[in-house]
């Protein structure tokens, strides 16, 4: 089985200048009780994007503000995505049209939910995104380009690398599937199983 | 000597953190992560064996309906177990509709998925049903040496009992329904060391709220904890497993703590056992899951027990709390500035007195019989204060029970408290279990986050002592002066 394969990506941003942005934020968890992965989007960031009345735009939240509309990558700051384990969150954003996000650093979690729906994640160091961030007040137009076979983020010109797993990069490019990889060893498995089952009765 | 937890909590690196490197041995979390490698490859993540899935009705219908589309059936039946918690109402559950329907229908698919392909469900029939945190020690699956995965943040719970447990998203859930295995690249290691003795009134649930204050919700990332010390020693299973179950809100992969004769003690009444011989080779073999003296940690933060006081949270996140005697720092950063803000405080105030609507005493962090021992203590023979409403939810059937053949759902009840039936309840709030925006909620659970307990309520974590004290004070105030 395929999962969607990170394509590079040249975009404009949105900047969410706020550390420790939760996953009940990106995602609250009245929403929680749908059962497939599909109509998240529209509830991205529901609570810091509309008034209490759930379809008032806030004025002052970005994804209400229309000189960034259509970005496709999602500036943020430092540990994006802490808390809850939910992988209600990168189907939120992919739904919503996020392909990426950049940022200081982000909760484990999240980063493992991430890449296994192809949304990636671009740490970059925090001189940069602060930069990044004052950039995009100025020129809400400019656009970062993202090569993951790189491992670059270009931005006014110059590119900057961040750090990926290998194989998380190899299962992005390749829109590889992790159940299909672990499936392969399946034979090891079993070895292991037999071993394990005859030590613990418990 | 004072306590004096930071002002606020962006430190990257602990104060007091150091390697520790003389090297010789091998961690808890090396020795467990060792005795489950399937498969080790360079350049490539482990494959990682798991011993005990926990599944709810949250995360779980993609994660089937992707093993259906690849016509997989689950591996290992035997090691999944199923309760239902997030979103079950706690009260007047066994009338249908319920009045959020789609959560409803989430939890009929849960029953219809485990019916399925055979897996053990606690359902709200069950005598064992409860928040799946709760449930996994009490039925002594939850062991030394074990991993035990469950796609909720809070698995770290388990590690209490020196397994390596930890929280998963829903991808990773069909990972291990169809492999029994999970795809890992090993973390760091840190030793926090909380050495001396807890003062009166003081509970582990002050523990991990300081602990989470010093190094930052961001500061564990990319580490397994091991908590270890004389003061952690000293603890209870609930007590260790309530400083486990928060290491998630330091941002960990893991929090554990090695097993020893509390341990054992407190499985040993669990477990069911083939034999006599058999249970004196298996409780032996837990005792064994240690780490080796000078074994090598990545970092080291150490703690003095004796310095901490009640903590309080003051805004939105768990790193953002305050001993009851200090005062709340001022509005000097954005961050702080946002938090106070939501929270409508005053930087610069105490938490002292601050009022309060709302208590939940409850989660799978404090609603364990011990939690809700403390809580009925402190509020025998009194009232709560008036326009206070507090929902005491105990974390299962069988918490529930035990409470109930104590007499504490009495003095819960004749205080004015609501006694509930088990579930998540008012920490997530998933079930309409919600503080009105606005409101404050002196609460037991573990997260604090704008909108987490309903859209605009406002959390103040603390221990299950301090909440008690809050319901009837209607402010918060020092658990120290009532026990």
């Amino acid at each position: 089985m395929k999962i969607t394969q990170f394509k590079n990506l040249s975009s404009s941003l949105m900047p969410l200048h706020r550390d420790d942005v939760d996953t009940d934020q990106i995602i609250p968890a009245r929403f929680l009780t749908a059962t497939d992965k599909k109509g998240f989007g529209e509830h991205l960031f529901m609570d810091l994007r509309f008034e209490e009345d759930g379809v008032t735009p806030k004025p002052d939240f970005v994804l209400n503000q229309k000189q960034y509309k259509n970005a496709k990558i999602l500036l943020a700051h430092e540990n994006f995505g802490c808390g809850s384990s939910r992988e209600h969150a990168p189907w939120a954003l992919l739904g919503y049209g996020f392909n990426a996000v950049i940022a200081i650093s982000f909760a484990d979690i999240f980063r493992n939910n991430s890449a296994k729906n192809g949304l990636l994640v671009v740490e970059l160091p925090r001189d940069v995104i602060d930069m990044m961030h004052a950039d995009v007040l100025k020129d809400p137009k400019e656009k970062a380009t993202i090569n993951l076979e790189q491992q670059t983020s270009i931005w006014k010109g110059k590119a900057y690398n961040f750090p990926i797993n290998p194989f998380v990069k190899k299962c992005m490019l390749e829109g590889l599937d992790d159940i299909g990889y672990t499936m392969s060893f399946a034979d090891q498995i079993s070895v292991y199983e037999k071993r394990r089952d005859s030590v613990n009765a418990t | 000597m004072n306590s004096k937890p930071k002002q606020h909590n962006r430190a990257k690196k602990p104060a007091s953190a150091r390697p520790i490197s003389n090297g010789a041995g091998q961690t808890l979390y090396e020795k467990i992560w060792d005795a489950h490698v399937v498969r080790e490859a360079a350049g490539e993540p482990t494959i990682l064996y798991i011993d005990l899935h926990l599944i709810h009705e949250v995360t779980t219908p993609q994660a089937f309906t992707g093993l259906r589309n690849r016509k997989l059936p689950v591996r290992r039946t035997d090691l999944t177990i199923a309760t239902m918690d997030h979103s079950v109402p706690s009260a007047n559950r066994k009338k249908l509709p319920w009045p959020d329907v789609m959560a409803q229908k989430q939890v009929e698919m849960l029953d219809a998925n485990c019916k399925k392909h055979g897996i053990t469900l606690y359902d709200l029939g069950s005598k064992h049903q409860g928040i799946v945190h709760i449930i996994g020690p009490e039925l002594g699956l939850t062991q030394p040496g074990k991993t035990i995965v469950c796609g909720d943040s809070h698995t770290s719970t388990h590690g209490a009992f020196g397994a390596l447990a930890f929280g998963i998203g829903t991808s990773e859930v069909e990972h291990v329904f169809a492999t029994q295995c999970l795809l890992q690249n090993k973390t760091k290691t840190m030793a926090i060391t909380v050495n001396g003795t807890l003062p009166k009134g003081v509970f582990s649930k002050d523990i991990i709220l300081r602990i989470i204050n010093e190094i930052g919700i961001g500061g564990g990332t990319g580490y397994t904890f091991e908590y270890r010390g004389s003061a952690i020693r000293a603890l209870s299973m609930e007590a260790r497993m309530t400083i486990c179950n928060m290491s998630i809100e330091a941002g960990a992969r893991a929090g554990m703590v090695a097993p020893d004769q509390t341990t054992v003690d407190y499985l040993e009444k669990r477990v069911k056992f083939a034999s006599a011989e058999e249970r004196e080779r298996v409780k032996a073999s837990w005792l064994k899951w240690k780490s080796d003296e000078g074994a090598m940690f990545d970092k080291e933060v150490i703690i003095d027990a004796d310095t901490i006081e009640p903590m309080v949270t003051w805004g939105t996140n768990p790193g953002m709390s305050v001993g009851i005697t200090q005062k709340i720092p001022k509005a000097e950063s954005e961050d702080v500035k946002k938090a106070l803000e939501y929270m409508g405080l005053q930087g610069g105030q105490k938490m002292a007195g601050q009022p309060i609507q709302f208590v939940f005493i409850g989660s799978c962090t404090n609603s364990r019989i011990e939690d809700l021992r403390i809580a009925s203590k402190i509020m025998n023979g009194k009232k709560i204060a008036k326009g206070v409403t507090a929902y005491v939810v105990p974390g299962s059937q069988e918490v529930k029970s035990e409470a109930e053949s104590e007499g504490l759902d009495k003095v819960f009840l004749s205080a004015g408290c609501e006694w509930r039936e088990p579930g998540c309840s008012m920490c997530i709030g998933m079930n309409g279990d919600l503080v009105p925006s606005g409101k404050y909620c002196a609460s037991t659970s573990n997260r604090n986050f704008i909108g987490r307990q309903g859209r605009g309520a406002r959390t103040l974590l603390m221990s299950p002592a301090m909440a008690a004290v809050a319901a009837i004070e209607g402010t918060v105030g020092d658990a120290r002066k009532f026990v």
